[in-house]
């Protein structure tokens, strides 16, 4: 059997673990038993409230959660109840998740790389005392029993290593936007609800309120376009021609690493790694040399503008388009050139 | 308050990772060395609770000799002592690593100098592991959070901020307490020419930590790989402002006009 940890908002299952399951399924293939585990809280995100009933037995009526999990193969939802996991709380969560595999002895846990999903298997590796593989994206089973032959993501992707993880219970989690979420043959499956036995010492931590964001316009991750500086641009002012184009385009200003560290464009505007991904139709990269941790995240842009005055800076190779000169002059140009086309 | 920040060195990639002949590990002959954006903030955060409340920051990495560098950047950034944890150079398991960084910490409040506020990096730039920090919050068995990206302290509790989709998450723990943030949540101080030149003064405490390898078994490199490199060569659409006519019509072939 293999254990996957599933987030929902509501009873609607969240896209990355939706991934997950898919890669899980692929694991529990030996027996055919994929156990899915999630918790009752009120929904995950702000606003979102009512999680689903829990029954016991067979998939109650309008247990939503139990039947978008059939499709993706599951034969056994563990519905965790408490009257205290309303809300998330971490050790509270690594331990209902701990205890289950006490409780199952499964081949296998496997959670979305997500926070909490990272949070979620390093409590459960630390209580099991045993190895976490990190940001999986394929995984071979092997003979029950054996070692897993997996590739799993390093360096924010720009790195696939390939490992054998070797445990009685193997933990991963999946990298989020690497594995298709795909449904599969419908499995029938049985609700359980699991009472996991927690104490105060657990609940020492959990979200304790949900406040929504008040930022206005689009943020950088949904943007259609996105015109990005880095440490070319030169100076906080010298943005402006760089708001000037993504206005026009109906997009939003990103930036560099670099840019941020000069103080020019605050963090939450930042393209990468440690920054937002973003998958724009259009990124314009101003004055950005293209390192990877840069790239990572904005491989999921369709196409890519490089403005640069280096015909050989990294960023020429990676990009679409590219056009070789100051941006202080060709940002201007384009943006005269588009409002005459318009 | 007494502050704990932990770093892992880590090679300074650019534009390309160049890896060893054997492809277990990276090439560092030409590359320098820094730590994972994430820990900088950790030390900076670190600092600026104790600028605000009082007390002493702690930096500390497990690595090698030469990790005194990491050690030293983040004194030159204000952290008041510095603890190496040395080893051979060889690349340590999570699990390892945060037993001797846990039994440290534990010698640490033996010695009446224990900390109110650990804080790590969310993940680190090489492994990108996540599990550090919590697993020497489970071995000290502390509270912990991680992926914050606004913390403030008030008396005695932390309140901790996550960022998810279309808002936050706030959790509130009492301390002494284990967190691991993410970049944004400050901005680094850029170090002084000559606070550099002060923190290589600065005496370092060596401990030689206890590996405690093998339980439950184990995740092995077999090799690294760099992904395919899609694409190749862009399309040069011209020089300077000149190109912009031929810009224009690509961008209206896309449909983004
Ligand atoms: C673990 C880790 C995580 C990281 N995370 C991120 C991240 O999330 N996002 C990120 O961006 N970086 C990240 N970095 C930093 C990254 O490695 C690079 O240092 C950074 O992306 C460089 O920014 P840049 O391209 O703006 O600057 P540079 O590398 O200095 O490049 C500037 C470019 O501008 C060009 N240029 C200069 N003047 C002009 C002009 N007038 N007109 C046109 N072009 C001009 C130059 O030719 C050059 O190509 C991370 C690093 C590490 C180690
Ligand atoms: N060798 C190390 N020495 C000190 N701190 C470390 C070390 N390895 C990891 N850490 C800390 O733990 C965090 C998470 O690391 P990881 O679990 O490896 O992704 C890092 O950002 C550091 O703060």
């Amino acid at each position: 059997m293999v254990l996957a940890l599933v987030e929902h908002d509501g009873g609607v299952p969240a896209e990355a673990s939706l991934e997950s399951l898919t890669l899980a399924r692929g694991l529990a293939a030996e027996d055919g038993e994929l156990a899915a585990v999630a918790f009752d809280t009120d929904g995950s995100g702000p606003g979102e409230g009512g999680g689903g009933s829990s029954g016991e037995g067979g998939p109650a009526d309008g247990d939503g959660l139990a039947d978008d999990l059939a499709a993706y193969g599951v034969t056994e939802l563990d519905r965790v109840t408490h009257d205290r996991l309303d809300r998330y709380a971490p050790e509270a969560w690594a331990a209902s998740v701990s205890q289950l595999v006490d409780e199952l002895a499964p081949e296998a846990v496997v959670a979305p790389g997500t926070d909490r999903g990272h949070e979620v298997l390093a409590g459960v590796a630390a209580r099991q005392s045993l190895p976490l593989a990190a940001n999986c994206v394929a995984v071979a089973p092997g003979e029950p029993g054996e070692p897993y032959e997996l590739e799993r993501q390093r360096w924010g992707g720009s790195l696939i290593e390939h490992a054998r993880l070797d445990a009685g219970t193997k933990l991963l989690t999946v990298s989020p936007h690497e594995v298709a979420a795909e449904p599969t043959e419908r499995a029938d499956v049985t609700v359980r609800s699991f009472a996991p036995s927690l104490d105060d010492s657990q609940f020492r931590v959990r979200v304790s309120r949900v406040e929504e964001s008040d930022e206005e316009g689009v943020p950088l991750g949904e943007a259609r376009v996105v015109v990005g500086g880095g440490r070319g641009v030169g100076s906080a002012e010298d943005y402006a021609i760089l708001e000037e184009l993504a206005d026009l385009l109906e997009g939003t200003v990103g930036a560099s690493r670099a840019a941020v560290n000069e103080g020019w464009r605050p963090h939450d505007d930042q393209v990468g790694l440690t920054g937002t991904k973003i998958a724009p139709d259009l990124y314009v990269a101003c004055g950005i040399s293209g390192a990877v941790q840069h790239m990572v995240g904005c491989k999921g842009a369709k196409n890519i503008l490089a403005i640069n005055t280096d015909p050989e800076a990294a960023i020429i190779q990676k990009a679409e388009y590219a056009v070789i000169g100051d941006l202080h002059e060709v940002v201007p140009a384009i943006t005269e050139a588009v409002r005459e086309a318009e | 308050m007494e502050t704990l920040a932990c770093v892992k060195r880590v090679p300074d990639t650019g534009a390309s990772i160049p890896l060893t002949d054997d492809e277990r590990g990276i090439d560092t002959s030409t590359l320098g060395f820094t730590v994972s954006p994430h820990e900088e903030c950790a030390v900076e955060e670190a600092v600026q609770q104790v600028e605000a409340h009082g007390g002493a920051t702690t930096v500390l990495t497990l690595g090698p000799e030469v990790a005194t560098e990491q050690l030293q950047t983040a004194v030159a950034r204000e952290a008041d002592k510095a603890v190496l944890l040395e080893t051979d150079g060889s690349e340590w398991h999570p699990a390892a690593t945060a037993k001797a960084i846990a039994a440290a910490v534990r010698a640490k409040s033996e010695d009446g100098a224990g900390f109110d506020l650990l804080l790590f990096g969310n993940e680190a730039a090489d492994t990108e592991d996540h599990q550090v920090a919590v697993r020497v919050a489970h071995e000290l068995d502390l509270p912990y959070v991680t992926a914050i990206k606004e913390l403030d302290i008030e008396n005695g509790t932390a309140v901790a901020r996550r960022e998810v989709s279309g808002g936050s998450e706030v959790y509130e723990l009492d301390l002494p307490a284990v967190v691991a943030v993410k970049e944004g949540i400050n901005s680094p101080r850029y170090p002084s020419m000559r606070s550099r030149m002060q923190a290589k003064k600065q005496p370092i405490e060596r401990i030689e930590p206890e590996r405690s390898d093998g339980d439950g078994g184990g995740l092995e490199t077999i090799r690294l790989e760099a992904p395919a490199a899609g694409g190749g060569e862009a399309e040069i659409l011209g020089e300077g402002p000149a190109a912009a006519p031929r810009v224009v019509d690509v961008l209206d072939d896309m449909g983004v006009l």
